[in-house]
């Protein structure tokens, strides 16, 4: 049995400490795991859900979507993982959000919880919501959104652009194909003569030059710039009034680049539409963005405006941030500036502030309790034990007081 | 296209040669040949001597078994096959292409019928498994292909018809048709519906054989393709899941899919050499049988080689079809 155990341990990785599961402790997870996901994929696939359990209000009727306190979990064999465990930002109609953070930190779960898309069945919106606003004014709590309502919105009112364009179109079906696709399905009366117009109205619009020949080409047949511009020409094909766009730029090389983000700022004017942008490129940030979120394991950590976050960062990860990234104002360095250390264990997260075991600044407290969110301004908020709840700096005190 | 194919045939030949060359040498080299099977009764009678043995055996170009004698005897063969000819049977005492096209056909639709029952009960398996991962359906349907795929033939084929035929009496044991049953002349029918169900037990076992290897495949692949980034696309236009599975995801799943079981096609015509000798069906796999454990040298080379033009043939229908579904993938 003792050798049993010890072939079966479950090893759990974190950066300051390393755990073994017992098989016991894997039955028990496997079992509550099971119990949970069952609850949750239930009440997912429930059938004629009436419209007032998931028509809502907004906050403020100026916004597209508002993220309020979301959780999404991963139900793994190791145990919970909080990919988001918490985060509350709003999407201003005709604004561009930006969301930043390493990787892992839970910016694509967030956007692909506004999209009803987490992998399943393991991953599941435990609590929060998530509100939508669409043309005629009408709010949707998409957390509690049944599938086949959801499908109408996902694709026509917001759509997506993935990073990879190279495994992000079907390889088997052509690019017109592909794209007509989406019109037939959300374009009322839509024939496959008008849906061929409109995706080649797109294509021309995404500044695609044989247009003819693109729209009965292959995937393969294209580049990874030219599939991400049939990528963006696909997501603008209904007006969307929200495009999310996941880290669109990553794979591409950067002549390219520059032309994909002028290229979404552009139709961003031209569809009046909102843009959920999610990068780890500040310089992308500060070209593109209006609003800024920062996140950290899972959690908001900063929020603001582009101004507030580039010229007067509150949260040491932010400061971190700023000063890791490369540009004119540090060329005296040798070396870049990096921030020591790993993000901690997604699994078992300790109850006190995230970046505690990676801050220079870390405090007693910090090593106690889990910071609130601090205000600022109107507009910016951080969640760290550096301030006050009034927003003043508590060492500046401290050195009035010595 | 057509240099591709030429080169591929011209290929096929020369792996052709190179199997026949070694199924001869292999062949002659058995310890008992044809002859001595025949006559090892009657020589320890004393009805007959050696040197009848010896005359016997010139006759049938058995007597020389030296090196250059098989080269010898290998190069006439392969001339007069290369004519077409492939010689008589010694068992069976007639031209070895009469015997092949004479057996072929009933072996062939045992083995398409099947092919057919695979696949039409083996894909749709795969698919709902694959997208019910992990459910109580996906785990029994896994348990009971991988109990079906790991079965011997021999051992299912008697199991069945213990069960079926002996037992419940709902099947015949053996053979093709009812021995005791005489039909009319011009009864068609009757005769075909007398074949049918003597053919219904060959058939179920090599559907069940066969139905959870399809079955693992689609799931595998299928599992493959949902995970893949262009699904997510696909789920992100707002395109319900019925389309992303069976539109989006299984016409990818369909390429190694379909290369794989459009080059088992020609293989049909093999035949099903212990299902056909269990259940006493005189297809191709059971003549070869016979044939083989005789040392009928003529038929053992044309079925092989028969079974090797197959098998050539089989590759190259895969690869043209690679082409046919995958718009990636040109012959060149």
């Amino acid at each position: 049995m003792g050798l049993l155990k010890k072939l079966k341990r479950g090893k759990i990785e974190g950066v300051d400490n390393t755990t073994y599961l017992t098989l016991k402790d894997e039955r028990r997870i496997s079992k509550e795991n099971n119990k949970i996901i069952k609850m949750y994929e239930k009440e997912k696939n429930r059938k004629h859900v009436p419209e007032e359990e998931y028509l809502t209000q907004m906050r403020d009727p100026s916004n597209v979507v508002e993220f309020d306190n979301l959780h999404t979990y991963f139900y793994t064999d190791v145990g919970t993982v909080k990919s988001v465990n918490g985060v509350s930002f709003d999407i201003p109609q005709g604004k561009i959000v930006g969301v930043v953070g390493e990787s892992g930190c839970g910016k694509s779960v967030t956007s692909l919880s506004l999209m009803q898309l987490v992998q399943g069945p393991t991953g599941q919106i435990v609590d929060g919501s998530i509100r939508y606003q669409d043309k005629e004014g009408k709010c949707y709590e998409i957390t509690k959104m049944p599938k086949d309502k959801m499908l109408k919105i996902r694709g026509k009112d917001i759509a997506m652009i993935f990073q990879e364009p190279m495994t992000s179109l079907n390889p088997v079906f052509k690019i017109g194909d592909q794209m007509d696709e989406v019109v037939l399905l959300h374009t009322e009366g839509a024939t496959p003569e008008s849906a061929k117009a409109r995706s080649i109205e797109m294509l021309n619009l995404v500044g695609i030059a044989a247009v003819e020949k693109i729209y009965n080409s292959y995937p393969h047949e294209l580049s990874g710039g030219m599939r991400q511009r049939v990528m963006i020409a696909m997501a603008l094909s209904c007006n969307p009034r929200l495009i999310i766009a996941d880290e669109p730029t990553t794979a591409l090389d950067v002549t390219i680049q520059a032309q994909i983000l002028e290229l979404l700022r552009e139709v961003k004017e031209k569809i009046n539409g909102s843009i959920m942008l999610i990068t780890h490129d500040l310089g992308v940030i500060a070209e593109m963005v209006d609003f800024v979120v920062v996140m950290y394991a899972g959690r908001i950590i900063e929020k603001g405006t582009v101004q507030e976050i580039f010229h007067n960062p509150k949260h040491p990860y932010t400061i971190g941030l700023m000063k890791s990234r490369p540009g004119s104002h540090n060329i005296t360095e040798d070396r870049l500036y990096s921030i020591k250390g790993q993000v901690p264990n997604p699994i078992n997260m300790p109850n006190h502030c995230y970046f505690y075991n990676r801050c220079d600044k870390a405090m007693d407290i910090c090593s106690r309790e889990y910071p609130a969110m601090i205000r600022f301004s109107p507009t910016h908020f951080a969640a760290c034990h550096l301030y006050n709840e009034d927003g003043s700096d508590k060492s500046e005190e401290e050195k009035e007081r010595r | 296209m057509w240099k591709y194919l030429l080169k591929r045939i011209a290929l096929a030949i020369l792996i052709l040669v190179g199997v026949s060359v070694l199924i001869y040498m292999l062949t002659m080299l058995m310890p008992a040949d044809y002859i001595d099977n025949q006559t090892s009764a009657a020589l320890q009678s004393g009805a007959m001597t050696k040197e009848d043995v010896q005359r016997l055996k010139e006759l049938y170009g058995l007597a020389d078994k030296s090196f250059t004698g098989i080269i010898k005897s290998y190069t006439s063969w392969l001339k007069s096959t290369v004519t077409g000819d492939l010689g008589h049977s010694f068992v069976y005492g007639k031209p070895v292409t009469d015997v092949l096209s004479e057996y072929i056909w009933i072996s062939f639709m045992i083995a398409f019928i099947s092919y057919i029952l695979q696949i039409i009960i083996g894909i749709p398996m795969g698919i709902k498994a694959s997208v019910n991962q992990y459910s109580a359906y996906d785990y029994s349907v896994s348990v009971f292909a991988m109990m079906g795929a790991s079965l011997p033939s021999f051992f299912l084929s008697a199991l069945l018809m213990n069960v079926l035929a002996i037992k419940l009496g709902l099947f015949p044991l053996q053979g093709l048709t009812t021995a005791t049953k005489i039909f009319a002349q011009n009864a068609h029918f009757q005769i075909f519906l007398d074949k049918a169900w003597h053919l219904v037990l060959p058939i179920s076992v090599l559907t069940l054989l066969g139905v959870g290897g399809t079955m693992k495949y689609t799931r595998t692949n299928m599992l493959e393709v949902l995970n893949s980034d262009y699904i997510r696309t696909a789920r992100a236009k707002g395109l319900s899941e019925k389309v992303v599975t069976y539109k989006h995801a299984f016409r990818n799943t369909m390429i190694p899919l379909v290369t794989s079981l459009s080059g088992m096609l020609p293989s049909l015509f093999g035949g099903a050499m212990i299902t056909e000798t269990v259940f006493a069906i005189p297809g191709i796999g059971y003549m070869a049988l016979r044939a083989t454990t005789q040392g009928d040298i003529p038929f053992i080379m044309g079925y092989n080689m028969f079974l090797a033009i197959l098998t050539v043939l089989g590759m190259l229908i895969s690869d043209i079809m690679y082409m046919v579904v995958d718009p990636r993938v040109k012959l060149s």
